[in-house]
């Protein structure tokens, strides 16, 4: 009997979760300036319109150029940092730990208009790269969180097992090190790459002339006849994220044996 | 054991440098800077060279600045309390009665990892004034006149928050739950408690730790939070984020801004603190 | 000069000494074991044997090669873990031939000698084998081919069978024991089980608290421990406590409480022992003997194992029951105990 209620409560639960995104992807079909019922018919004019619109597709390519960029950086920092305190009895690395994820627990609008303050002390421009720095402050944990997992349900003995079969440092990274760790990588360069390709706020405060996509939805947000091409954009970038992130769980638990999941 | 114990420290600091160096680069020298800015003052186009406590005392003099630092606190707290509490028994379901636990999870937290900034938005447009709500509503005759309650105001801020921190609640506690050691219930059982009494005394207790986590993981950052009192708050639901955003774009007085940063982030860290300690207190007199 | 020369050896992990002074000679072709409980620093031995370890102070030699500087992957040994450190990636075949690579055998020629050591380790046909499909006895072969195959001068052992279950660890043992004397490579194994050891080792070395107590071949360590540390841990024992008398040529007498003034042979003394020292009186339960009369007791525990019987004796003023093994009891819980004097040995009562 409670389990009947509770199963219920589950499933109502995952619609109440998944619903209200819904609203974005029907109403991208609908033939009407209005976000309303009734619906007025099936239209994939709004998509087409997308193709042409320069703005958009400028803003697209920033934010896929700052996405590729900080996953990347983001992915390097983490692994270093996944290795050397999972490898290594360093005093300190507890708080080095905590300080890395410090981010997390600082409001996003915080961490943006500080970065604008140490723009504005160094005199340096706002820009694409300074987004980067602001990204790759909320990334860098979620890399390290996913790259110290993996490591530490790394049986260490294995590279030992390789010193001791007769292979160096070098050796053991590339032959036993690297492909177990792999899996880690691709979820940490996929989880990161999305975080950042969804980021507004630091994005808003910090990259002034050359807008990011979420930028630049949040500029189109006041002009109610953009609302449908930005339900639009809205809809394919959430069926992207979602195919991505599948993706990064599937890969991140590739030869796991207690899985993984969240950040 | 199969660590490195000795040799070859000085690897594992080098590894370990670049991570650091950039996180203080991107966090620790800024911050620092903004302790800076708060205290001096807007002079034209410039900060003054003198230091100053003015900031910090328009901060927590203005009446209507204190009134939107509770009217933040409160909302985040009724996030907090709701997500918590739908959270709960999700995490519950996972952790002891499904059976692909993983599937569920990758589920669950999937939304999380959409645009923000999208979900929030897709709120916006379902409980606007002509929004998916009021009209369907409206369609099946059930209302004549839109509802006005649902957009712009803290209903509609709560809402949306709720829904879009909900993932963040479910995993401490599932963690918390997941973790029970499952002979201590049964033993609960032999020593002749029902469900609802081994739910209460045994599973409710120790998955604490895990509900005040997922308290404070909610609690701290919606405090802060931007874009949703944006969209969807009006006049009546924004927030200190808000506030602060304003003193960087329109108004222009960033040590005020800076000021009103600190200060929101020392009392949210307090209040944190002092959450986490009365329920520990609390946890430990239960006993 | 030995095979394997280990020479005041210490290490210490954060001020504490894991090792110390240890030094060992083993020949070669010699099943050697390392025993202690947790901590006694074996584990640590032998991972400076192989090389994960330094040693703080002293020098390993092995085949008359100082090895203090060399890192593993140079070194002449190869080890199997604990945990077997099986790569999941690989399957048994790539596994085995893993050392193997820097050789750049022919493809023939490595696969004759995969399947050659295959059948060495009773693996036949599993070489297509993924590493998650291997049970534990499979994934302990692996290990042990993919060490052996690279024909090392010593085989290091960390405490292999420790997670196997006890039909299957004793039957590994046979194997391991068979495999050793059929490849002829000096093997060096580490493990708690004092069965374990005694069962396949040429000799072992008994260590406590990162000391060696003992070197001896394990009859010796069970009739003649040198001290009672080593007593305590080989099987079990009974302990009297008594007082050296007198020192002769052939027998030396003790004074021995409630069993009295008694003559014993020379053989069983520890030497550095002095008249008017306190001393123990060690005895096997299987040595201690019902009798019509001696000392008397009750018996206060009976235990069946099968092939014998285990009982404790409460002897008035004693504390400890005495532990007699083995030989039938006559009836009623009223029994007399007679000790050998042969079968008792003097210990110096110090721990060691």
């Amino acid at each position: 009997m409670k389990n009947r209620a509770l199963t219920l409560y589950a499933f109502a639960y995952l619609a109440f979760l998944y619903v209200p995104v819904l609203v974005l992807p029907v109403f991208s079909f609908n033939n009407s300036e209005f976000i309303a019922f009734p619906l007025s018919g099936f239209t994939t004019r709004w998509y087409a319109n997308l193709a042409g619109d320069s703005a958009m597709l400028h803003a697209l390519g920033n934010s896929l150029k700052v996405g590729l960029v900080t996953s990347l950086l983001a992915t390097m920092l983490g692994l270093s940092a996944a290795k050397a305190v999972t490898h290594y009895r360093l005093k300190g690395a507890g708080a080095a730990l905590g300080f890395i994820s410090l981010p997390l627990f600082v409001p996003d609008i915080v961490l943006g208009i500080s970065l604008l303050l140490l723009l504005g002390a160094g005199g340096l421009p706002l820009s694409l790269a300074a987004v980067v720095l602001g990204h790759l402050l909320v990334c860098v944990p979620f890399a390290l969180t996913v790259l110290v997992a993996r490591f530490e349900g790394f049986d260490r003995n294995l590279e030992e097992a390789s010193a001791d079969l007769g292979e160096n440092d070098w050796m053991t990274f590339r032959r036993v090190t690297f492909p177990l760790m792999l899996p880690g990588i691709v979820a940490s360069l996929l989880l990161t790459f999305i975080t950042s390709f969804d980021e507004f706020l630091i994005a808003y405060f910090l990259s002034g002339t050359e807008a990011t996509l979420p930028v630049y939805i949040w500029g189109q947000l006041r002009f109610p006849a953009r609302l449908p091409m930005v339900l639009a954009l809205g809809a394919l970038i959430l069926t992207v994220s979602v195919a991505l992130v599948m993706v990064a769980e599937y890969v991140r638990n590739l030869g796991v044996k207690k899985p993984m999941v969240g950040a | 054991m199969a660590v490195d114990r000795g040799r070859n420290l000085g690897k594992g600091y080098g590894l370990l440098a670049p991570t650091l160096v950039v996180m203080a680069m991107g966090l620790a020298a800024p911050l620092l800077l903004m302790l800076v800015t708060s205290l001096k003052s807007q002079n034209g186009i410039s900060l003054t060279q003198d230091w100053t406590l003015a900031q910090y005392g328009a901060v927590l003099g203005r009446a209507s600045y204190r009134s939107l630092f509770l009217r933040s606190v409160l909302i985040s707290g009724a996030v907090t309390i709701l997500t918590v509490a739908l959270a709960y028994p999700i995490a519950y379901f996972v952790a002891f009665h499904a059976r692909h636990k993983f599937v569920w999870l990758v589920a669950l937290t999937i939304p999380f990892w959409t645009s923000y900034l999208l979900r929030v938005f897709a709120w916006k447009i379902i409980l606007g004034f002509n929004g998916v709500i009021n009209s369907a509503l409206e369609r099946l005759h059930l209302i004549n006149q839109p509802l006005e309650f649902l957009l712009y105001n803290p209903f509609a801020v709560v809402v949306t928050l709720a829904h879009a921190w909900a993932a963040f609640a479910i995993l401490p506690i599932y963690v918390s739950l997941e973790k029970i050691d499952r002979s201590l219930l049964e033993a609960a059982g032999d020593l002749g408690d029902s469900r609802l009494r081994r739910f209460l005394r045994v599973t409710l207790p120790l998955s604490m730790p895990g509900v005040i986590g997922a308290a404070i993981l909610i609690f701290v950052p919606t405090t802060g939070d931007y874009v949703t009192p944006q969209l969807v708050g009006g006049a009546k639901g924004i927030m200190i984020a808000n506030l602060i955003e304003t003193q960087f774009n329109a108004v222009g007085n960033w040590p005020l801004g800076a000021a009103l940063s600190l200060v929101s982030m020392a009392m949210v860290g307090a209040i944190a603190l002092l959450f986490v300690a009365s329920a520990r207190a609390a946890t430990k007199a239960a006993r | 000069m030995s095979f394997l020369a280990i020479s005041q050896v210490s290490k210490a992990f954060g001020g504490s000494p894991v090792v110390d002074q240890v030094s060992l000679e083993v020949p070669r072709g010699e099943f050697f074991s390392l025993l202690g409980p947790s901590g006694c620093g074996k584990t640590t031995l032998l991972r400076m044997i192989a090389g994960f370890e330094t040693p703080d102070s002293g020098t390993i030699a092995i085949d008359g090669e100082v090895m203090n500087r060399v890192p593993p992957h140079l070194r002449p040994t190869n080890m199997v873990f604990q945990s077997y450190a099986i790569f999941p990636h690989l399957n048994v075949f790539d596994n085995i031939a893993y050392g193997l690579r820097k050789l750049k055998l022919p493809k023939p020629a490595l696969r004759a000698r995969i399947e050659a050591m295959l059948a060495t380790v009773r693996l036949e046909g599993l070489g297509n084998r993924a590493a998650d499909q291997l049970s534990g006895g499979q994934r302990q072969r692996v290990a042990l081919a993919r060490a052996l195959v690279r024909e090392p001068k010593i085989l290091l052992l960390d405490e292999p069978l420790g997670a196997l279950d006890k039909r299957l660890r004793e039957a590994m043992q046979i194997e391991l024991r068979a495999l050793q004397r059929k490849v002829g490579i000096t093997f060096l194994l580490v493990t708690h089980d004092q069965e374990e050891a005694l069962s396949l080792s040429d000799r072992v070395a008994v260590m406590e608290s990162g000391k060696i107590l003992q070197v001896a071949a394990p009859r010796e360590l069970y009739e003649r421990p040198a001290n009672r540390a080593v007593a305590d841990f080989i099987g079990e024992i009974n302990f009297f406590h008594a007082t050296m008398r007198e020192i002769g040529p052939d027998s030396f007498s003790v004074n021995a409480g409630l069993l009295g003034v008694i003559q014993l042979p020379i053989a069983n003394l520890v030497p550095g022992i002095k008249p008017g020292d306190h001393i123990l009186l060690a005895i096997r339960p299987e040595h201690v003997l019902f009798a019509p009369e001696g000392l008397a007791g009750e018996i206060a525990a009976a235990t069946f194992l099968g092939e014998r019987s285990h009982f404790h004796v409460r002897i008035p003023g004693r504390s400890d029951p005495v532990a007699i093994s083995g030989t039938v009891p006559p009836p009623g819980d009223a029994v007399h105990l007679q000790f050998p004097p042969e079968r008792l040995i003097a210990l110096p009562s110090r721990p060691n």
